[in-house]
């Protein structure tokens, strides 16, 4: 009875995953203090373990997908901190999209709301980033002319649901000039060109960080690197794999590789953390695609965070810094899903004058977790809270974070509990020290 | 008797409604603990939050004869804290409080559930120190770490966790609530029921509360790292160590298979061409302690170790013991089933005892990694298999009565601190004899004369 593990067609399947990656837990419960869920419950079924036990449950025929099976699998946070405490090398990442995509095919989530949001968001807006530029350019132009402040102030807001003045409150400031208004499609280096990177400018990192890409491209030249930076840019994919939709994520996938041939770069640079975590992984993505499969590798190996980049080149020290005390808060998917921890740190403490206190827990979940905290608001704020109070006894007045999410979801934070906080990318203060040197000599 | 609906409501009505589980997809988590190839579905889990409640617990399910089956987080290596059929899991995380740290005294009182990472922290952070610490500690809980009498890397010096209790709650299987023990640190009033609770495995009361003795905090301590080209060298080592009465806290084994796997999951700049490793920690006074360093590595020179290490800072010796606690989990990077093993020898055996182990290994043909507590003679066979494969898992079987016989014949036992819960249980006759089988079964049968608490564990 030796091998007889149970077969399925479809490969985005729990059934159709090598069933050694469900086997490799040993149900050691070694990851149960890291996991946020499991923390705030103390309950099995909100753990690693425990949903690793579902999922193979369902791989053994021993449960179906259920109702239950399906709320659990959008309860996990995704923030990998499993992954990171799991010695015997459990791939929980895999398991989780598996997981997640089965749930989404046999639509025991669906609801009319729902449906209509994943509709719009993953399936409209996400797909082609000129709706998502132009949602944005709607939004900028509704917190331009006052309204938002006009409409918060007449306290019609009010008319509407708890949950939707929530969420209006939550709508991030968008940038008043985008990516493309502030990066030319090609940036020289500063000095003689060692390299030649390509810049991934990501979707929400572009209309609401869009600043944080220009630094980001600043930084890198000022290190002796030519970037491209196109202008019309795709999704990653990483919200459609995580959310259930892998043949989505494929499309996308594929769209990258063709604008950015891995062999025409010496490197391919993310600097959001959760982008970077997934765009690291085209060629499991698409492994089964003969025509993009060599080339998704190369694309892997070539596919670097920023903060990994700039310490593999050998940072061009700044020479001066305004004196300041920061904490750095640690994206999930750069510590976790890319294990990138000490150079971001290394990063900031190049920075003379800059004095980088830790964080406890620093690697704890904020809550963001890509869209967990419009999905799972209670569950969310319990994790921000808690971040902020670890903030909080540092003293620091700055915050450092290398994720689009994690910056969003510190600056809202922040402003509901009323503590005078700078959230920034490590990546800002190394430009802000470079500016402040002034011109390279 | 099987669980009804009314005995449901009942616990509801105790416990609270979000404190009692029965959906298949609760109560599949809790089906297994940290044991391989043991699962049995529960009919429901209960979550208690104080003594008062497990007591009521504990009453209903007495006047039913319902099975209880008490679980901390689930670690156990003996299936302890596998359900039994048609019987309910009463689980302690939720009581998880330390409720005092006596400076005065030295002593700390947790609730059952605290986890032993835990009483840790709240020790050091009065300047006091608690030594055991399993493999698990980030999770086990102390509850679960009296029940089974845990040992850690430091038994050697410090001994195991008996060796710490003053005092426990007990919630008895009728539901009366006993308090045995204090903080005296001599007291002889009648038996010492205090110390037969401790390594009962759950199977003669629920743990409520743990009342520990603390010790001042070593005021130095060295670490080293010995590399052998043979196992043996590094049994010798210890044996020799111990008979020239050195007695350090730490004497943890580690073989190449193990080294390797830690080495791929933690980092730590471990040798990966050497057949051993011994790590080798001292503590106590700092004269003491450079001499005690002093003379270990001598005597693992002596025996042929190639290169002894010495960790540079305490930052790095608190890397390499979190390294090889993560050791037996990370043996499973390499097959889909690990199963391991508790055999203890006495300390002038284990050279024998190595070699049997791997000439074992070799005779049924199985990938076996060892690595364990060296110092307290306790060695960790961990046989790496499918237990989809029934003709390796028979061979597994056979491998393991050889060792055990091997162990009971040079003088040591069948566990030295996994426990015997299920996976022991075939194996506890031969090593205790008869009439010690006899007094156990009388013990339990008056503690728990309708036999709810744990049954079918450690013995029928
Ligand atoms: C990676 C790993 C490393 C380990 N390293 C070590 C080690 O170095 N040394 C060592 O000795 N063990 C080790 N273990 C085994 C295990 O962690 C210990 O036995 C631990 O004490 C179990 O604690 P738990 O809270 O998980 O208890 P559980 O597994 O939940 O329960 C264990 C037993 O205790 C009983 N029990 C639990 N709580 C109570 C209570 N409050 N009252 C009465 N009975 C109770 C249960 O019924 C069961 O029989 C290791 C396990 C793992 C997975
Ligand atoms: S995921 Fe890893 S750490 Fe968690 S229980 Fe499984 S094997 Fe242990
Ligand atoms: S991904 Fe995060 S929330 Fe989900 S199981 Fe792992 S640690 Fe827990």
């Amino acid at each position: 009875m030796a091998q007889s593990a149970p077969v399925d067609s479809r490969p985005s399947h729990l059934k159709g995953l090598d069933y050694s990656v469900l086997q490799q837990c040993m149900h050691c419960g070694l990851c149960l203090p890291t996991c946020p869920t499991y923390d705030a419950t103390k309950t099995e079924r909100h753990s690693p373990r425990g949903r690793i036990s579902l999922m193979r449950a369902i791989a053994d025929d021993r449960l179906e997908v259920t109702r239950v099976f399906a709320d659990e699998m959008y309860f996990c946070l995704g923030c990998l901190a499993c992954m990171t405490a799991c010695p015997a090398g459990v791939n929980y990442a895999e398991l989780f999209e598996h997981a997640r995509a089965e749930v989404e095919e046999t639509r025991l989530l669906s609801s009319p709301r729902r449906n209509l949001i994943r509709l719009i968001a993953i399936r409209w807006l996400f797909m082609d980033l000129q709706r998502l530029e132009l949602v944005g350019r709607l939004i900028r132009l509704y917190q331009e002319l006052g309204l938002q402040g006009l409409l918060r102030r007449s306290g019609l807001l009010r008319l509407l649901p708890k949950r939707l003045q929530e969420l209006e409150a939550l709508t991030p400031k968008i940038q008043p000039r985008f990516t493309a208004d502030l990066v030319g499609q090609v940036t020289p280096a500063l000095g003689p060109r060692k390299y030649r990177v390509a810049f991934l400018s990501g979707c929400a990192q572009d209309l609401i960080f869009s600043d944080i890409n220009r630094d980001t491209v600043e930084v890198l030249a000022r290190n002796g690197c030519e970037v491209f930076t196109p202008h019309d840019q795709h999704c990653c994919g990483s919200l459609h794999a995580h959310n259930g939709e892998w043949e989505l994520a494929k499309i996308l996938a594929r769209k990258q590789i063709d604008q950015f041939p891995p062999e025409e770069f010496d490197a391919i640079i993310s600097n959001a953390g959760g982008c970077g975590s997934h765009l690291k992984h085209y060629e499991k993505i698409l492994k089964d695609d003969l025509k993009y499969r060599d080339r998704a590798r190369l694309w892997d190996r070539k596919l670097k965070d920023i903060h990994e980049w700039i310490a593999a080149i050998g940072l061009h020290p700044p020479h001066t810094g305004h004196p300041m005390t920061v904490t750095y808060h640690e994206s999930c998917h750069l510590a976790h899903g890319q294990k990138i921890v000490q150079q971001p740190r290394d990063l900031l403490r190049m920075i003379p004058n800059l004095r980088l206190v830790e964080l406890a827990e620093s690697s704890w979940c904020c809550g963001s977790a890509g869209i967990y905290n419009l999905v799972q608001p209670e569950m969310a704020d319990q994790l921000l809270h808690r971040k902020l109070g670890h903030i909080r006894s540092t003293g620091a007045c700055t915050v450092a974070s290398a994720n689009p999410g994690c910056l969003l979801q510190l600056i809202n934070g922040a402003r509901k509990e009323g503590l005078a906080l700078r959230v920034v990318h490590p990546v800002t203060m190394l430009a802000e020290a470079y500016r402040q040197e002034g011109c390279p000599g | 008797m099987p669980l009804t609906q009314e005995i449901t409501n009942r616990l509801k009505q105790i416990v609270g409604s979000g404190n009692v589980l029965t959906n298949r997809e609760d109560l599949i988590p809790y089906s297994f603990d940290g044991t391989a190839a043991l699962q049995c579905m529960p009919d429901c889990i209960v979550f208690a939050r104080s003594t008062e409640e497990v007591a009521a617990v504990l009453r209903l399910a007495n006047t039913a004869s319902l099975p209880v089956v008490t679980r901390g987080s689930g670690t156990g290596l003996s299936g302890g804290s596998v359900p039994c059929p048609d019987g309910l899991v009463l689980c302690l995380t939720k009581m998880g409080r330390i409720l005092e740290v006596d400076k005065a005294n030295l002593t700390l009182l947790a609730e059952a559930g605290a986890t032993t990472q835990a009483i840790s922290d709240a020790a050091l952070q009065a300047g006091l120190f608690y030594p055991p610490d399993p493999g698990s500690m980030k999770i086990s809980t102390i509850g679960g770490n009296v029940a089974e009498n845990s040992g850690g890397l430091r038994g050697l010096k410090y001994g195991v966790t008996r060796n710490y209790v003053m005092g426990l709650e007990v919630v008895l299987a009728d539901g009366e609530t006993v308090w045995t023990g204090n903080k005296c640190v001599k007291d002889v009033a009648g038996y010492t029921l205090r110390d037969l609770f401790i390594g009962s495995e759950g199977t003669l009361g629920v743990i409520t509360k743990v009342l520990l003795k603390l010790i001042p905090v070593p005021p130095a301590r060295q670490t080293l790292l010995a590399v052998f080209s043979q196992m043996d060298q590094a049994a010798q080592t210890v044996s020799d160590i111990i008979a020239a009465q050195i007695i350090p806290c730490t004497l943890e084994f580690l073989d190449r298979t193990t080294i390797k796997c830690v080495e791929d999951f933690a980092k730590v700049g471990l040798p990966l061409d050497c057949e051993a490793l011994l790590l080798m920690e001292t503590d106590g006074h700092p004269a003491a302690v450079q001499e005690e360093a002093s003379r270990m590595a001598e005597i693992a020179r002596e025996n042929g170790s190639t290169d002894v290490r010495i960790a540079r800072d305490q930052a790095e010796a608190t890397r390499l013991s979190t390294a090889r606690r993560s050791a037996f989990s990370a043996l499973a990077r390499l097959s889909p089933t690990t199963i391991l093993e508790d055999a203890t020898v006495p300390r002038s055996e284990l050279a024998t005892m190595i070699r049997f182990v791997q000439a074992t290994a070799l005779k049924y043909q199985l990938r076996i990694g060892t690595f364990g507590h060296m110092g307290d003679g306790n060695l960790h066979p961990t046989f790496l298999t499918d237990e989809r494969n029934k003709d390796e898992m028979h061979r597994v079987e056979q491998a393991f009565e050889a060792i055990f016989a091997e162990a009971l014949r040079l003088g040591g036992t069948i566990t030295g601190e996994h426990g015997i819960g299920l996976s022991k249980k075939s194996f506890l006759p031969k090593a205790v004899g008869d009439a010690q089988m006899r007094v156990m079964r009388e013990l339990r049968h008056a503690l728990d004369p309708k036999g709810i608490l744990n049954p079918g564990k450690m013995f029928d």
